[in-house]
């Protein structure tokens, strides 16, 4: 229901087990309503109409389960998980911070609506008294002290029995024998009688239809693991259908980074691919082999220069990343995994010049990315070598604005250098070692005779390797249609060729 | 003498012929009976108008000839090759890095050198640089999977994936700078068209043009185009021609020496810089149309 909240207002069943015996597992309320029961076959319900099946899924349980702990630890670290679907929280010293217990159960349950979680909230004394109002009652319950065993007393027997295993099964007959139906019936009976028939577990059982048991909180650590998953019927083969469960994921990941004040710098999304071959080791969307199988797994890291929290954001880098690199084949699973980090604590100076909001910039050169290409956007570092085009992109992040650094006086302005990329041939005529004329075949603007040259300057590099260079450099002036252009030519000494690398402006 | 619509609805029907001398009062008395508009002044009647942000060019003869480049405002240098557009292109990058801000520069021939910005002091931490050109094979495409059966939706998505594979870098440039300006908090973009022929310069839309300035007008973003001839017309609200004045070299041997000095040897000339000639053709600053106002000022080539 969480991964579908479309389902709520729909009779809903879960299905478990194999096919030919497929049993119901759980239903909602609505089917419930139906006449829909727990452990009624495939058969037995197909009848019925309107009804929503669903096959039980272990890992959306587990995020589910997840998502719930997050709920309660937004609220105090002190939580117990008392089961797959209940947990047990601390309120203990919350109300100068939360206010009266009815407003924090109330908020509880609108953190947990917000997460796609339909809770029962139950406040009370003591841990199972709680617990078993939350599983008997549905909505939010506050059972004041000293009123548990009449606020209790409605409830039936079979809220006191979590699982269903043999042992559940017979106490809950016995009572039946008995005529015992509601918790009232046992609270009332005789203490030593009861022992005498039931032993301990029997006391036990009282003392919880009384909500007069006593015990310590055993509070859980639960580990930062940001994980949701969706297994699909049907194969995708769009991107629109597929967008639009990532918005779906990412809305649960990010409200549960929310409830945890955390944010995520990376973001790792892994799609389970139909007809794949199995790699032992994951593969990633650039080992695709064309005219090969396609590996099973089709996975893309998204990572980011500060910690984000913005779902739209992560939307659109996705999409922006998986139209550049499509998975290739239908995707029958979608798992998404955020890495938590602390938010990004930040608050510019008031006189310090704006920048982009790091959300905005993110998306603006992931499109940017998708006009001209990934590796000519950025930010770029020049590298420690003399080599022509000693220089390397890297991913644009705007440093922290710094103390200014020293810069030429506005006096000393530079002559700048435009290169040609790629640089443009040449064919030179020289006269007693100087270059007289130049001719190119590919711009007639760039020719004509040499009005000036200085030069060579021989320079070289990398020679131990084999990318070597040598060159001869010239600064020639040649008198074009609009004035006097300046020029670098480099003659290439391994090669003999001449070249225009660019021009002075 | 001017006509003026009045607002009765006989009026309407007729125009209505007034003295110029009138008119002020008219338009202030017409304001007054308007309760919403009771504390407007008409622009006409300001006596200093808004006047937006000034920051520095980086070249001190261009900062004391224009007062430096307005914010909020498209800020045009044309000229041709080898004139210093592009000199004074770094001394502006130079300049606003130095004042912390983010820069974009929006290169559409792909003819930016590193190691010149780094001589004129610009901080790459603070530059995002835009390379347009040709899509490269590095970049993913959805021709790396012939295989694919995801594919990007729907066939009009598959053709716009064509057409970005031929698409010119001039309208790579035109939608880049659109999504660096809606983006916001650049302090200085700048498009670079100056290895871009005159004739495809002048092709580029003036909505274009005009749509980039609604889109920096109110911010403190700065809009720098550098090109061989002037394109954004009258969206440009600096408009400032360059051209080499000389060529100037020194030699080992000789103090001076002019370009057509052919008595010393090549290898004892040494290219020392650029003589600029800066004249401000646009200015919509000031209420005073511009006058034809000139410049000069220097290159130095650093060893880099």
């Amino acid at each position: 229901m969480r991964a579908e909240p479309e389902l709520r207002s729909q009779s809903l069943a879960v299905l478990e087990g194999k096919a030919p015996l497929q049993k119901v597992f759980a239903v909602n309320e609505n089917a419930r309503r139906d006449g829909v029961d727990p452990g009624m076959t495939k058969l037995q319900i197909e009848a019925c109409t309107g009804l929503v099946l669903r096959a039980r899924s272990l890992p959306q349980e587990t995020a589910a389960h997840a998502a719930l702990l997050d709920c309660a630890q937004s609220f105090s670290p002190r939580v117990e998980a008392a089961g797959c679907d209940t947990i047990v929280v601390d309120l203990a010293g919350l109300q100068p911070l939360f206010g009266p217990l009815p407003k924090i159960a109330r908020a509880l349950a609108r953190r947990a609506s917000d997460l796609g979680l339909e809770v029962s909230v139950a406040v009370a004394g003591n841990p199972d008294t709680a617990a078993l109002a939350a599983r008997g009652f549905s909505g939010v319950t506050v059972i004041p002290e000293g009123k548990e065993a009449e606020q209790l007393g409605s409830l039936p027997v079979a809220v006191l029995f979590e699982n269903s295993d043999q042992e559940s099964g017979q106490l809950l007959e016995t009572f039946s024998r008995w005529g015992i139906r509601k918790l009232r019936d046992l609270a009332a009976l005789p203490d030593v009688a009861l022992s005498e028939r039931l032993g301990q577990a029997g006391i036990h059982l009282q003392a919880l239809a009384r909500g007069a048991t006593s015990r310590t909180l055993v509070p859980v650590e639960p580990p930062l693991i940001f994980e949701e998953m969706i297994e699909l019927d049907y194969p995708l083969v769009l991107l629109e259908p597929l967008a639009f469960l990532l918005a779906r994921l990412l809305d649960q990941l990010c409200a549960r980074l929310a409830a945890r004040a955390l944010a995520t710098q990376e973001l790792r999304l892994s799609l389970e691919l139909e007809n794949g071959w199995q790699t032992e080791e994951a593969g990633t969307g650039d080992s695709t082999c064309p005219g090969r199988a396609h590996a099973r797994f089709f996975q893309r890291t998204l990572r980011l220069p500060v910690p984000l929290l913005d779902s739209r954001t992560f939307l659109k880098l996705l999409q922006l990343d998986l139209k550049a690199y499509p998975p290739g084949a239908p995707i029958v699973k979608i798992q998404l995994a955020a890495e938590p980090v602390r938010p990004r604590a930040a608050q510019n100076g008031l006189f310090l010049p704006p920048s982009p909001e790091p959300e905005k910039l993110e998306l603006t050169l992931a499109r940017i990315a998708g006009i001209v290409g990934e590796d000519k956007v950025g930010s770029l570092e020049l590298l420690d070598t003399h080599r022509p085009e000693g220089f390397r992109m890297q991913r644009f992040v705007p440093s922290e604005p710094i103390s200014p650094r020293k810069r030429p006086s506005p006096d000393d302005l530079v002559t700048a250098l435009r290169i040609f990329r790629p640089p443009v041939g040449v064919v030179m005529t020289m006269q007693d070692g100087k270059p007289t004329h130049i001719t190119c075949p590919k711009n007639k603007e760039m020719q004509g005779e040499i009005l000036w040259a200085a030069g060579p300057w021989r320079s070289s590099g990398d020679w131990w390797e084999q990318e070597g260079w040598a060159r001869d450099e010239w600064d020639i002036a040649v008198q074009g249609e609009t004035g006097i252009a300046l020029y670098r030519l480099v003659r290439d000494r391994l090669d003999g060729r001449w070249i225009l690398e660019g021009s002075y402006d | 003498m001017s006509s003026l619509p009045s607002g009765s609805t006989a009026a309407l029907s007729r125009p209505v012929v007034v003295a110029a001398s009138v008119w002020p009062t008219l338009v202030s008395k017409r304001l007054s009976v308007m309760p919403a508009l009771a504390g407007v002044t008409p622009a006409s009647r300001l006596e200093v108008r808004p006047t937006p942000q000034m920051v520095s060019s980086g070249v001190r003869e261009i900062d004391t000839l224009t007062g430096g480049l307005p914010c909020g405002c498209l800020t045009e240098v044309c000229g041709p090759a080898s004139s210093g557009r592009t000199s004074v292109l770094l001394a502006a990058l130079a300049a606003a890095t130095q004042r912390q801000e983010v820069c974009a520069l929006v290169d559409i021939s792909d003819a930016f050198n590193p190691h010149s910005a780094a001589a004129a002091g610009v901080n790459f931490e603070r530059l995002l640089w835009v390379r347009c050109g040709m899509r490269s094979q590095k970049s993913g495409s959805p021709q790396r999977h012939p295989s694919a059966l995801l594919r990007a939706g729907s066939d009009t998505e598959k053709n716009e994936n064509a057409r970005r594979q031929i698409e010119k870098p001039v309208e790579q440039a035109l939608r880049v700078t659109d999504l660096l300006l809606q983006s916001g908090g650049f302090g200085l973009v700048i498009i670079d068209l100056g290895d871009t022929p005159s004739k495809m310069a002048r092709r580029i839309p003036l909505t274009s043009w005009f749509r980039f300035q609604r889109a920096v007008e109110h911010t403190a973003t700065v809009l720098f185009v550098i090109g061989p001839v002037p394109c954004a017309q009258t969206c440009a609200s600096l408009l400032l021609k360059v051209s080499g004045k000389k060529l100037s070299a020194v030699s080992s041997q000789l103090s001076a020496k002019e370009p057509s000095e052919k008595t010393s040897p090549t290898h004892a000339q040494l290219l020392y810089g650029l003589q600029v000639q800066g004249e401000l053709l646009r200015s919509r600053l000031d209420r005073k149309p511009a006058r034809s106002v000139t410049t000069a000022f220097a290159t130095k080539v650093r060893a880099g």
